[in-house]
């Protein structure tokens, strides 16, 4: 049964990963992101239950708590990204070519 | 082991004080409002005098003590410890520091009163009270240091404060030149300091590096170490008091404010290579050869500056160059291991010099900064207590008795006819003539005679009482100091000799009566024939001389600085700039740029990944994170 459970979470993550490298807009990325805290919450349920025991439930948790934080803050800086070039495409922001 | 008291340290504290304070307060003031020069004079002799008053009282309390247990001292703090190197910033007060301290404090206080009235109208008034509290914090530190290394402290101070104030009107470059030249003649003595002391350490240093344990450990030293730290140390001290061959910056040292000529000249500076020679009497007691070297350079110097003093016509560079010639008599005297002898011209000189000095820049000061002898004259008339104050000065320093500088100079020219040294005798009766003609011809052409520019004399006036109160003082020092240590034929019992018995290590020769008789004879009509000739040529008033042959050898200084700026100073620019231009762009600069270069290349070659967009980035990040899972799932296999 685990299998299913973990083929889910590997689509998740892959679907997450595509997301991150080949969107440009901020949200769209930001919400891979989150697709992928997801797809990993997912497999630590899905040992935790395999296991028998709660360790994984807790680290679910945390993650989620973790993601929320961090929503919050990376609003703010989408905010201020836009505030600073009128622009929400990641490709605006390359100050760090060499 | 000496007794522990705890204010010596104060003393070479007010002074600092006082510098730190005053440069504060001129700092923070000397753009915007103008402090009356009455707070400056004011704060800058409260610490000289302190420091004077505490003086006293270490003689009081050091008088109180028996004879052979007069050590006082104060650990302030260790200062640092590193192996057997143990250095406490330590002060120690034995009768030979306190005779110093003594006149250091009185005169260096004299000195900065007198000040108050010649800088009068300086805009550097601040900042030049703030310097000569550092001077003397130094030397009163270099005096009572109770190592060689704190000794060194203050001898590097007052390095540093004589080029500063040397260089004080910094305006004119050629008293910034004159300032360079003894910052950097001094630092080649003082690398001969560091080197003895160093030698010093290696060979009895472990024991203990202050003065007591080092006297205590003396004989364990080898003969040819003794030898070289003797030598070495004398290095130092031909820099810091200008002997052969390092006396050239001490005549350029004239471009200072006349003040600090007096300080460099008579209470602080030049006397401290005297003073360590004494101090370290234990050492060059073991060392006769060393004492020899000591004594010929001495007598030496004497001789040359007195030929150079003959014939120059600024009145300070006289007085410089008897100034080089006198300390030349006192290496003579610790030479032939007459160590008070030495220290107590070292004590009259200060007087007298001071006093001759503090004269020159009354008369200076009246004639508005004019220093060439030729153009004054007749000045007797117009400057009663600087004439009267300076004729002392210059009786005590040709040596004419009894005034101070005849008892001095007879006891050193005594001791080395005594100790068997003819040649060192004879020369040194030779310098005594001819410092009472150039001593002379100085008083005869500046205050007989007919004015020779007469809108200057017009000018000339009586300085003020701030100037000619000090002068006074110093005249009656100058006259009566040599009583202190009046020689037994005389009907005196030596006291200033008893006093420092302690603190030096040296025998006094017993020779016949005659032997005395003669050395006082041979002085006096040295004197007499040195200042009759002064008296034919000048008295009279006399016209500005024409040189040729030796005498305009003699007048450009036998042309000893451009021999060394020949041989010296141009050598050492050529390899600088040799370096400079060959050496560094084909040698050196090779590598180091080579290095430079192959960075930038490998920073250039790493550019390519750096594209500025994050999902880049990303991808970056999730390759490096495969490869290690990889990896990490490889090796749980």
């Amino acid at each position: 049964m685990i299998h299913n459970y973990l083929l889910l979470s590997i689509i998740l993550f892959c679907l997450g990963i595509v997301g991150v490298i080949s969107r440009r807009n901020v949200f769209t990325v930001f919400m891979s992101i989150e697709l992928m805290l997801n797809a990993a919450n997912l497999a630590f349920v899905a040992f935790s239950r395999f296991h028998e025991n709660m360790d994984g439930h807790v680290l679910a948790m945390m993650v989620m708590a973790v993601a929320a934080a961090e929503a919050a803050l990376a609003l703010a800086v989408v905010i201020l990204l836009h505030k600073h070039k009128s622009k929400l495409d990641t490709n605006v922001f390359s100050l760090l070519k060499g | 082991m000496e007794q522990s008291v705890n204010y010596l340290g104060l003393i070479p504290l007010f002074p600092l004080l006082g510098a730190v304070l005053i440069g504060l307060v001129h700092v923070f003031t000397c753009k915007k409002i103008k402090v009356p020069e009455m707070v400056y004079g004011i704060l800058a002799c409260v610490g000289p005098v302190l420091s004077f008053i505490m003086a006293l009282k270490v003689f009081v309390a050091l008088k109180a003590l028996p004879a052979e247990s007069r050590f006082l001292g104060h650990k302030v703090f260790t200062w640092f410890s590193v192996g057997d190197l143990h250095i406490d910033m330590g002060f120690l007060a034995d009768p030979l520091s306190c005779l110093m301290l003594l006149f250091v404090t009185l005169i260096g206080s004299l000195i900065h009163i007198y000040s108050i009235g010649y800088m009068g109208g300086d805009k550097n008034y601040g900042k030049f009270f703030s310097y000569m509290n550092l001077f003397l914090g130094s030397m009163l530190i270099l005096v009572l240091g109770d190592s060689p290394v704190v000794m060194f402290v203050g001898w590097e101070g007052v390095g540093l404060c004589s080029y500063l104030l040397i260089s004080f009107y910094s305006e004119d470059k050629q008293n910034v030149l004159a300032g360079n030249k003894a910052f950097i003649v001094n630092r080649i003595g003082d690398l001969g300091f560091v080197l003895g002391m160093s030698f010093l350490f290696w060979g009895i240093g472990s024991q203990g590096f202050d003065y007591i344990s080092l006297k205590a450990n003396v004989h364990h030293l080898s003969p040819a170490i003794a030898l070289t730290v003797g030598l070495l140390l004398f290095v130092g001290a031909t820099g810091k008091s200008a002997q052969i061959p390092l006396y050239v910056w001490l005549p350029d040292a004239m471009a200072g404010p006349t003040p600090v000529s007096a300080l460099i000249h008579a209470a602080t500076m030049v006397t401290a290579g005297v003073y360590m020679v004494a101090r370290f009497s234990f050492l060059y007691a073991h060392v006769e050869l060393a004492g020899s070297i000591i004594a010929w350079t001495g007598i030496l110097t004497a001789l040359l500056a007195a030929i150079f003093g003959m014939f120059q016509d600024d009145i300070k560079k006289v007085l410089a160059y008897s100034t080089v010639s006198q300390l030349g008599y006192m290496f003579a005297g610790v030479g032939v291991a007459a160590y008070s002898a030495g220290i107590f011209h070292v004590f009259t000189h200060a007087f007298f010099k001071a006093l001759l000095f503090l004269g020159a820049g009354s008369v200076i000061y009246a004639l508005h900064h004019e220093q060439n002898i030729w153009k004054m004259g007749g000045l007797k008339s117009k400057m009663p207590k600087t004439y009267i104050t300076m004729v002392i000065g210059a009786l005590a320093l040709a040596g004419c008795p009894p005034f101070s500088g005849f008892f001095s100079k007879d006891e050193i020219l005594y001791s080395a006819l005594a100790s068997g040294h003819f040649g060192i005798w004879m020369v040194g009766v030779l310098v005594a003539g001819m410092t009472a003609y150039y001593t002379f011809r100085m008083i005869f052409v500046v205050f007989h005679g007919e004015p020779r520019d007469q809108k200057a004399f017009d000018h000339a006036h009586e300085s003020p009482g701030v100037m000619t109160v000090p002068l006074i003082i110093l005249a009656v020092g100058a006259l009566f100091a040599g009583f202190l240590n009046l020689p037994a034929i005389f009907g005196g019992d030596q006291i200033v000799s008893h006093w420092l018995a302690p603190s030096l290590t040296e025998h006094h020769p017993h020779t016949s009566i005659f032997v005395e008789i003669l050395a006082i004879g041979a002085s006096v009509v040295a004197f007499v024939i040195g200042i009759k000739i002064a008296y034919t040529k000048f008295g009279q008033g006399a016209s500005e001389p024409a040189f040729s042959g030796f005498t305009k050898f003699a007048y450009n200084k036998f042309y000893v600085d451009e021999v060394y700026n020949a041989i010296i100073v141009q050598p050492y620019k050529a390899i600088g700039s040799s370096i400079w231009k060959v050496l560094e762009p084909n040698v050196t600069d090779g590598p180091v740029k080579a290095a430079s270069k192959l960075y930038m290349a490998i920073g250039t070659a790493f550019k390519v990944f750096q594209v500025g967009y994050v999902r880049v980035y990303a991808i970056y990040m999730i390759v490096g994170l495969s490869i290690m899972s990889l990896f990490l799932s490889q090796s749980l296999n």
